[in-house]
């Protein structure tokens, strides 16, 4: 804690043992900020592919559809029927018939609008909303096959699985993802905060010769590595935060991929990252630092 | 103040030093002379703890060097003011800072900007040159600007390895006379070099003892001085 203190109040003097490095000083800068950047979307595709994850896995259970396909002079017969049979059926909190207008709405895309729904033997849709346990699929189905002949139960499992399979399985690409960019950041410190202490091996015998101890030496390559990449990594994560703002909203139209970017509480995840850059250039000049000192007398 | 008993030291191939028993004791004033190669700027960094003995004890202060940890080596420099054969500044920090850098480094930054310092830079003359960058300093600049480094702290002992190394003779008088005046303020000297007129000049103002090394041993050296 002590350490941290120090590096942030600063020690003028301190800071001018160590001659300024310009060039070098700059690119720790950018590499910082390019690193937060990816980490933003890195976060971003993570945080986004849980959250579908999860309204995938927790909408679809909760909801089924059974399909009436029949003749169109039976259609709404059968429908009735069906929708008689599931106000009865155990696990069912409502059922309701879609509209020819709700029908259109979700053919739209693929049939185009103004779709004459009325002559074509397009199967109606009942949404079930479940409750509860839910329902249990095999016994509505043998009821329904007893007394509406032309309705198919799909209760989304089939293709819920491999959907919320995939959507995890990108946020740990994404998480692994962010824990790489990490550990690029820590050897890009080291090797920085490694070659600042080569260089400038002459400073560092002139000071342990009057009398200044590890620390105060280290501290000195700490403070300056720890705060060009807090302060690259500010940089590069106000700029991946606009870049993820100004994503085009695909709107409705646009399904999973609007789902990019970050919700509610989410926002703050990212404001974390120049910190933890932060704190692992800190770890890394600190052992650097600590390795080069111990060769020397 | 240092104490060596039987010190020996050996570098990768043989034994440089061997059997050194020596005391600084307080407000002595030594000279450490011999052909050059024969180990006076080791016995030196020995005594600063820049190398450790491979046989026998040295005491700093009281404490025995190999017992001690990396910082207390360091906050025992703060007590021994060395002036290096080839001294070393930091090369983008004027003048005064660099002088003022043990005060620094040891948390009296306080000090540093104040009249001792002025003091000091007016007593070894190189009050003109406060914001020179110490490459822009001749030979006995440097040499004087290392003195003062040396001292800033007020330390119990002085080492200064060839102190007059590449300077002329009218500066090495000059710097002589300056450690010569320390030694009256009760610190500690130890001066190795092999100019031997300038240990004949020396003696006629100070009580000075005379080591020589020969043959890895040191002699205390006689009245052929």
């Amino acid at each position: 804690m002590g350490a941290l203190r120090a590096i942030f109040k600063g020690d003028r003097q301190a800071d001018r043992v160590v001659p300024p490095s310009g060039f070098t000083a700059q690119l720790t800068l950018f590499a910082a900020g390019a690193m937060a950047f990816l980490a933003v979307f890195a976060l971003a595709l993570s945080l986004a592919s849980g959250r579908l994850a999860q309204v995938w896995g927790q909408e679809l259970a909760q909801s089924a559809t059974v399909r009436i396909v029949a003749p169109l002079d039976q259609r709404a017969a059968q429908t009735e029927a069906a929708l008689k049979v599931l106000q009865t059926t155990k696990g069912v909190a409502s059922a309701r018939a879609l509209t020819d207008a709700e029908q259109e709405e979700l053919l739209a895309p693929w049939f185009g609008p103004e779709l004459a729904m009325e002559n074509l033997p397009v199967p109606r849709l009942i949404e079930v909303v479940e409750e509860g346990e839910g329902l249990d699929p095999v016994g509505l189905r043998l009821r329904l096959s007893a007394e509406v002949p032309g309705a198919v139960l799909d209760d989304h499992s089939r293709w819920r699985a491999p959907l919320v399979a995939a959507a995890s399985r990108l946020r740990l690409l994404g998480w692994i993802s962010t824990l790489l960019i990490g550990a690029a950041v820590a050897a890009m410190v080291t090797l920085a905060a490694q070659a600042a202490l080569a260089a400038n091996a002459q400073v560092i015998a002139v000071l342990r010769l009057v009398g200044a101890t590890d620390d105060y030496i280290a501290r000195a390559f700490i403070r300056r590595f720890t705060l060009r990449a807090l302060l690259g990594a500010a940089a590069g994560t106000v700029l991946g935060m606009v870049a993820v703002i100004l994503l085009p909203d695909a709107g409705e139209a646009g399904g999973f991929l609007t789902g990019l970017g970050f919700r509610g509480w989410h926002w703050v995840v990212p404001l974390l990252v120049p910190l933890l850059v932060g704190a692992v250039a800190f770890a890394a000049t600190g052992a650097a630092a600590r390795r080069t000192l111990r060769e020397l007398t | 103040m240092i104490e060596l008993e039987n010190v020996a030291y050996s570098y990768g191939g043989g034994e440089l030093l061997s059997d050194i028993t020596l005391k600084l004791a307080p407000g002595s004033f030594h000279f450490l002379t011999g052909p050059s190669g024969t180990g006076k700027t080791t016995l030196m960094k020995l005594c600063y703890g820049a190398l450790l003995p491979t046989a026998g004890h040295l005491r700093m202060f009281g404490a025995d060097v190999r017992g001690l940890g990396r910082d207390d080596i360091a906050l025992m420099r703060r007590r021994v003011g060395v002036v290096h054969q080839d001294v070393k500044f930091l090369d983008h920090l004027p003048l005064t800072e660099n002088i003022a850098l043990p005060l620094n480094v040891s948390g009296r930054q306080a000090e540093a900007g104040g009249t001792d310092l002025e003091e000091l830079m007016s007593w070894v003359g190189l009050t003109h040159r406060a914001d020179a960058l110490p490459p822009e300093l001749s030979g006995g600049e440097r040499q004087r600007a290392a003195l003062a480094r040396a001292v800033i702290m007020s330390p119990d002992v002085i080492l200064a390895d060839e102190p007059t190394g590449n300077i002329d003779w009218e500066m090495s008088q000059r710097l002589l006379r300056l450690l010569i005046e320390l030694n009256r303020m009760g610190k500690t000297v130890l001066i190795a070099t092999h100019d031997l007129s300038l240990i004949r000049a020396t003696k006629a103002h100070v009580q000075a003892r005379v080591l020589r090394i020969a043959n890895r041993r040191i002699q205390l050296a006689g009245a052929d001085l």
